[in-house]
């Protein structure tokens, strides 16, 4: 544990250290504040954050491998994986420490949308229930983003590729939820089943349903996982 | 340091073969080092000398064969072998985003050290490697040399007892060449070393063992002053015989200007390389041995190099400007 969290450590440190945080964090918060108000200037809008929870999801597809991309394609440019890698160190371990360092940008990143929260009770009288659903299925739908962008980014040594491999399988895991709808049968089953966004839209009703948190939890768990094979696969090329 | 007999195998490399794809980089290659020494690992480039080092610090499986680092396989029990290893890749790959003192603090805590002898241990290394003026510079900033010297800093922070070193005097100036060189010899005295080298008399000057690896292959294995000797002009023959190895050796070695005789690999028949004087042509004398002894003489040739042309395209000279 101590392995993983320096690693997490020093990644946090690095993010803070660029400009990195800083870009991501502001892009985030200016696209869900956008949406933010929209939604609540309309005649007879709700005082939800409902109207923001939505495009967050779709604004993972590029957020979170633009986070990551650098995590391990860095590490292979540099050569210092080698270094990384010859330490008494579980493969495991390394992949653990990345991926909590950019869950805790995003845990840093979504803490500073509470503001639109305050907004809310300070001018109106929100649910609370919606409110909690909604951030645990933004954490949840955003950890499994980030596990899918490190992946991308421990196949190559190059950034932008890691980035583009990323946006791309997340964009497949998000539209897999329409073209469910076109297929039909047992078809349109399984691709609902593996879309990220039908697991979403419980959360942004105000219900945690076991089975849409268990699957968040399965994809992110097996997608590190996945990394962790291919850090170690990499030793039999 | 653990404490040991002075001539405990620290580095044990077994029949290390290792292909990319289909291209073969080493084949069979076995050495061992005791505690204490100073292995230079010399080759020309493109030998296989990084691919060794690879696979005995665990960054690469070999395709077959095994290491063994103070007694731990570098396979099977990685962790425990990992940690007695400090290493210096040949590109000296450091986080340009961290300043020195971080970096060796972030490579320190992967060693498990604590963090109280951490600290204090920080302190020697820079004092060792003297780069007191540039502990809270980015490393980024720092000039090829100074990088090496952080890249050595964090070799020798977790007090390994072997140290790994690809090549640590390429592409530094002149005069840092020869501080790397003092400070490897007076390190020699506390770790074993294996360092890597394409230059000829860096081994001299540093190394009391050396092992010579050309195409992958490990050519000679001796003391930097035999092998002076030898590289005066020798004559290699390769021979293949059906008999028993123990005996054969022996009889191979007690011919008349045999300076050495080395066997390849396991196999049988057994494939023979014995080495003498220039000018001496001792192939009928072995197939007289040989044949009296009434064992299979299956091949009986020059070998294909010999050391002397391996020497040529090694560098003999430093370069100008390392
Ligand atoms: N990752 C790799 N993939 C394919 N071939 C490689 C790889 N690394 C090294 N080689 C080849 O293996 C041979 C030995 O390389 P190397 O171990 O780097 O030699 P040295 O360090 O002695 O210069 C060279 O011919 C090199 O081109
Ligand atoms: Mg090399």
């Amino acid at each position: 544990m101590r392995n993983t969290l320096a690693i997490a450590w020093k990644e946090t440190k690095s993010y803070f250290g660029s400009p990195m945080a800083y870009v991501i964090g502001a892009v985030f918060l200016a696209l869900t504040g956008y949406f933010f108000v929209s939604s609540i200037s309309r005649p007879f809008a709700e005082a939800t954050i409902r109207g923001w929870l939505l495009p967050a999801t779709f604004f993972f597809v590029f957020w979170a491998p633009a986070l990551t991309m650098r995590l391990f394609a860095e590490e292979q440019k540099l050569g210092t994986l080698e270094l990384l890698l010859t330490a008494p160190v579980h493969d495991w371990e390394v992949v653990l420490g990345k991926f909590l360092a950019s869950v805790a940008i995003l845990v840093g990143t979504l803490s500073l949308t509470l503001y639109y929260v305050l907004l809310l009770f300070w001018f109106g009288d929100p649910d609370v229930g919606p409110l909690l659903s909604g951030y645990l299925g933004l954490l949840l739908y955003g950890s499994a983003s980030l596990a899918i962008g490190l992946f991308a980014s421990s196949l190559t040594s190059n950034q932008i590729v890691a980035a583009v491999v990323g946006s791309g399988l997340l964009l497949l895991m998000t539209l897999a939820d329409q073209a469910a709808q076109i297929v039909g049968g047992i078809a349109s089953r399984v691709l609902e089943q593996i879309s990220l966004t039908a697991h979403f839209a419980d959360f942004a009703r105000g219900v945690i349903d076991t089975h849409n948190v268990v699957y968040y939890i399965l994809v992110t768990v097996f997608v590190l996982f996945l990394t962790e094979r291919n850090l170690d696969s990499r030793r039999w090329r | 340091m653990a404490v040991g007999a002075a001539d405990q195998v620290m580095v044990e490399v077994q029949n290390l073969t290792k292909y990319y794809g289909n291209f073969m980089a080493i084949e069979d290659v076995s050495f061992t080092v005791r505690r204490g020494d100073i292995l230079g690992f010399l080759g020309p480039n493109g030998s296989g000398k990084t691919t060794t080092m690879r696979i005995a610090t665990g960054y690469l499986p070999p395709t077959s064969g095994t290491v063994r680092i103070a007694g731990y396989d570098i396979q099977t029990q990685s962790l425990e072998a990992r940690r007695r290893i400090g290493y210096l890749p040949e590109t000296v790959p450091l986080y340009t985003d961290m300043t020195v003192e971080d970096y060796l603090e972030f490579m320190g805590t992967l060693r498990g050290m604590p963090k109280q002898r951490l600290r204090q241990r920080i302190n020697e290394v820079i004092d060792i490697v003297k780069i007191h003026e540039y502990r809270s510079t980015h490393i980024g900033k720092l000039s090829k040399g100074y990088r090496q010297r952080t890249g050595l800093a964090q070799a020798i922070l977790h007090e390994p007892e072997v140290l790994i070193l690809d090549e640590p005097t390429i592409g530094i100036d002149p005069i840092q060449v020869v501080e790397t060189r003092q400070l490897i010899r007076e390190l020699g005295k506390e770790h074993t070393i294996i360092l890597s080298t394409h230059i000829l008399p860096e081994v001299s000057m540093v190394c009391n063992r050396v092992v010579i690896i050309h195409e992958g292959r490990v050519v000679a294995e001796d003391t930097p002053a035999n092998l002076a000797e030898r590289l005066k002009g020798t004559e290699r023959i390769e021979l293949e015989v059906r008999g028993p190895a123990r005996e054969v050796m022996p009889l191979l070695r007690s011919l008349r200007g045999v300076m050495d005789v080395r066997r390849l690999g396991e196999g049988e028949p057994g494939t023979y390389i014995v080495e003498s004087r220039r000018g001496a042509d001792l192939r009928e004398q072995i197939a007289q041995a040989i044949v009296s002894k009434g064992w299979g003489l299956l091949k009986l040739n020059p070998a294909s190099i010999s050391l002397e042309e391996i020497f040529l395209r090694l560098t003999v000279q430093e370069e100008e400007g390392g």
